[in-house]
């Protein structure tokens, strides 16, 4: 261990929620999908970085935030696509015939950013700049507040969302209860592509935030993925506020662990991702905030 | 898959031995490398057939098993000087404990549960592997020996053909019984005095044991291993393998393995500029094959019920 | 033309036929009750109406064909309340209202219906599933009168419930019946309650149609009532 001065430990919590909130973005994904089907998508982070290529080409014509919310447009009509045409297919089938699925979708997604832009590391533009901010004497980067900010911004929409339309009701109604929703007029099937919708959307937010930071190229969202998978599971597979809560766990536990242990280091981070998941799989699958038994469509 | 070739299948295997030793007077020098590659990731793809088709366990993290396979003979020849060769049951032994090891956490994990914590292990595999940097050599790898093309392709084969061999016994025999319950339904196999907890953890060592000896193959055949080597992507291509190949029994396996190797090969000299157009491809045969088979199951069934109404009789003819 | 008809209709569940050759009809404004024992095909013939199972013969609603899917019923004014009274349990009493407008358009609105419940008006924040079994049933009732039906399925609403309980939802579904000109069709194995409640009724046997006839008359008659419907 080392000096821990108080300053430094504020700038890695800090940091750690920064991250965390693009854990907590790409795990709130997983767990709408995973509400609403009993699948883990597996997938959700490469279709995050194509969506995030997407942003990348669409920024060399327009400014930030027009291709920000432009590349969320596409990212939901994408995910609604991608159920109706090649999740609905295998709808009656078993979790894992999905789930290999998903993971035919990954290898698509993944062979395809690389074909359309190559392999070769590029740099994406980040709306905060990256100077510092002082609170209480402390530097804290902009950027890592920019983060926070947009993630619990997007969570809070959704929560709206959710909460209080009508759609967002019926999309928790058809999660939850799909027979029962059916008698009420809801066409389960459309809400399964809107829930894959919102979580396109989500990950290519988490992938938008994400890549000023980790650079952008095919393969960059897989440790986030391990991450976000780590945090879903930490937080309860089937409870959304368990993937903010457990993401931003996760990132900060995680960022401390790398910052202050020199046997994890900066080397070993992906293995702590392994570790809680398995230990919570083991010990206390349900997470945090999730039920014990979890329905299954 | 659920149907085991049977004998149909050996005599086949057997007609193909005179082929083997037939190849490498009638092709290239290169293609003999890419052959060699075959047999490496048929003997993956069997391991993973063990555990995944015949006792129903999802692996998504076989890359890893591999990964100790070919750091075991790595380290043995780089490190300690042993005859390449030797060090493949070794490899295979490492790993295959490791899989025991794997076997036992996995008995509480289903499904999903296990396929998200295999596929945690397989995007670990490069870190681990550069974290234990004096023995791995962390990112600058390790070197092993220098084989022609021909060795390569008679070694990985002779070893491929063993294992297979073995394979096919084991899944003929009591054990291969014992996973196919298993598989169909825990509670009936439990009732019956299936030890479960033992087959499904033997189910994971043997199948590890195989990635090991893959791996390890692997290694000899490159000369050379670095934490590049076991991307996740190498998992889910023994995955696409596997599904590709499913026709039913093991040797179709093989077709499986060509695939992998021959989409790569292709791809880089189709469109050698265009980087992820095997990964396009595979991710696109996955998919498709699993529309045939989830469009050709339930044909399948009504064939056997059809069958069974029929009575007794006609059931006995097969 | 009666409002509802099902003309020889058919229906499995796999290979094995629920029912066989039901023919029934429902007129604007009556309810009209399905008996019999278990496994007779009551609540089938419910699904064959909603779609939920298939069934060949024509299920046809004001002059149309209809039984494809529950959707397809539901965005033509009927309401099924299926048996177990098809609540959501993990949301409160409000969504469960609001989620019975769904085919509505625009604000659901809720203080028609809660005029017929006013005590659910209280329980509007709380978790459906921690009510008790008859104001469950209450509940589904109210969810399914959001929507504004013209007919209303009613699946064995008497399960499970304490005979008082029976009684004041019979007399809720009369006086819908006859304040709101709603039709019912209502399934039922408590046949003596049912026919209290009701103009007409079918008994189903095995799956095909055994009786019919005018409520108060099969009550009436002695040997029917010990024949098909037990008591």
């Amino acid at each position: 261990m080392l000096f821990f001065s108080g300053a430094d430990f504020a700038q890695q919590v800090v940091s750690g929620l920064s991250s965390g909130g693009v854990y907590a973005s790409l795990a709130l994904a997983i767990v709408i999908i995973y509400r609403s089907t009993g699948v883990v998508n597996f997938a959700q982070g490469e279709m995050a970085t194509f969506a995030t290529f997407i942003a990348w080409s669409l920024m060399n014509h327009m400014s930030y935030w027009p291709a920000f919310a432009l590349t969320c447009l596409i990212a939901f009509a994408g995910g609604v696509v991608v159920e109706r045409v090649v999740i609905r297919p295998v709808e009656g089938t078993s979790v894992l015939t999905i789930v290999i699925v998903t993971l035919g979708l990954a290898l698509v997604f993944n062979g395809a950013s690389s074909w359309i832009w190559g392999a070769q590391v590029k740099s994406f533009d980040s709306p905060f700049s990256t100077r510092p901010i002082h609170v209480a004497g402390v530097a804290f980067s902009i950027q890592d507040i920019g983060i926070i900010v947009v993630s619990l911004l997007l969570v809070f929409a959704l929560w709206l969302f959710f909460q209080f339309t009508k759609v967002g009701l019926a999309l928790r109604a058809a999660a939850v209860n799909p027979a029962e929703s059916r008698f009420v007029g809801i066409r389960v099937g459309w809400m399964l592509a809107l829930g894959w919708g919102i979580a396109a959307m989500l990950g290519a937010v988490a992938g938008m935030m994400a890549a000023p930071v980790v650079f952008l190229d095919p393969n960059m969202m897989l440790p986030i993925l391990l991450y976000a998978f780590a945090a879903a599971v930490l937080g309860g597979l089937d409870s959304p506020l368990g993937a903010v809560v457990g993401g931003l766990l996760f990132g900060v536990v995680l960022n401390l662990v790398s910052a202050y242990s020199d046997f994890v280091g900066g080397t070993l981070k992906l293995p702590v991702g392994l570790v809680v998941i398995l230990l919570v799989l083991l010990f206390r699958p349900q997470g945090l905030l999730g039920h014990t038994s979890v329905r299954k469509v | 898959m659920r149907r085991l070739g049977g004998l149909w299948e050996l005599i086949v295997a057997a007609a193909l031995v005179p082929v083997a030793f037939l190849v490498p007077h009638l092709v290239g020098d290169f293609r003999l490398f890419q052959l060699a590659t075959v047999a490496v990731y048929f003997v993956a793809i069997l391991g993973l057939a063990i555990l995944t088709g015949w006792s129903g366990q999802i692996s998504l993290g076989h890359g890893a098993f591999m990964a100790i396979g070919a750091y075991t003979s790595a380290i043995l020849v780089f490190h300690h000087q042993w005859t390449d060769w030797l060090t493949i049951p070794v490899a295979g032994v490492v790993a295959g404990v490791a899989g025991l090891l794997m076997g036992i956490p996995a008995l509480r994990l289903s499904g999903l549960y296990l396929a998200l914590v295999t596929f945690a292990l397989a995007v670990s595999v490069p870190s681990l592997i550069k974290k234990w940097e004096s023995q791995t050599g962390g990112s600058s790898g390790l070197f092993l020996n220098l084989h022609s093309n021909a060795w390569l392709y008679r070694t990985t084969w002779i070893v491929a053909a063993i294992l297979y061999v073995a394979a096919w016994l084991m899944l003929r025999g009591k054990f291969g019984r014992a996973l196919r319950a298993v598989r169909d339904s825990e509670i009936a196999a439990a009732s019956s005095g299936i030890n479960l907890a033992l087959v499904k953890t033997v189910a994971f060592g043997i199948s590890a044991f195989y990635a090991g000896v893959a791996g390890s193959l692997l290694a000899i055949t490159a000369a050379y291993v670095n934490p590049n080597s076991f991307p996740v992507t190498l998992s889910i291509y023994l995955l696409v393998g596997l599904v590709v190949g499913s026709l039913g029994g093991l040797l179709p396996l093989l077709l499986g393995a060509a695939f992998i190797e021959y989409v790569q090969v292709y791809a880089s000299k189709l469109a050698p500029e265009k980087p992820g157009l095997p990964t396009l491809v595979f991710g696109a045969a996955l998919i498709l094959a699993v529309f045939a088979v989830s469009a050709i199951r339930p044909l399948v069934d009504r064939w056997h019920t059809v069958r069974e109404q029929r009575g007794p009789a006609a059931v006995e003819e097969t | 033309m009666p409002l509802l008809e099902l003309d020889h209709v058919y229906a499995s569940y796999g290979g094995v036929r629920a029912l066989h050759d039901v023919s029934l009809a429902v007129d604007d404004g009556q309810v009209v009750g399905v008996l019999g024992p278990n496994g007779a095909g009551k609540t089938t013939t419910l699904r064959a109406i909603s779609g939920v199972v298939h069934t060949t013969g024509a299920v046809v609603y004001r002059g149309k064909r209809i039984g494809k899917s529950p959707v397809q019923a539901a965005r033509a004014g009927i309401a099924h309340v299926p048996e177990g009274r098809g609540t959501f349990a993990e949301l409160t009493v409000d969504e469960n209202l609001r989620l019975g407008a769904y085919t509505i358009r625009g604000r659901a609105d809720e203080r028609r219906v809660l005029t017929y419940f006013p005590w659910l008006g209280e329980r509007r924040r709380q978790q459906a599933g921690t009510l008790s079994g008859g104001e469950q049933q209450m509940l589904a009732l109210a969810r399914a009168l959001m929507a504004r039906p013209r007919l209303l399925l009613l699946d064995e609403p008497s399960l499970g419930l304490a005979p008082r309980v029976v009684r004041s939802i019979f007399e809720l579904v009369s006086k819908l019946n006859a304040e709101e000109g709603l039709t019912v069709l209502v399934v039922e194995q408590n046949a003596n309650v049912a026919l209290d409640h009701s103009h007409k009724a079918y008994v189903l046997e095995a799956g095909r149609v055994a009786l019919r006839g005018v409520s108060a008359e099969l009550r009436d008659d002695e040997s029917v009532r010990r024949s098909y419907l037990g008591y």
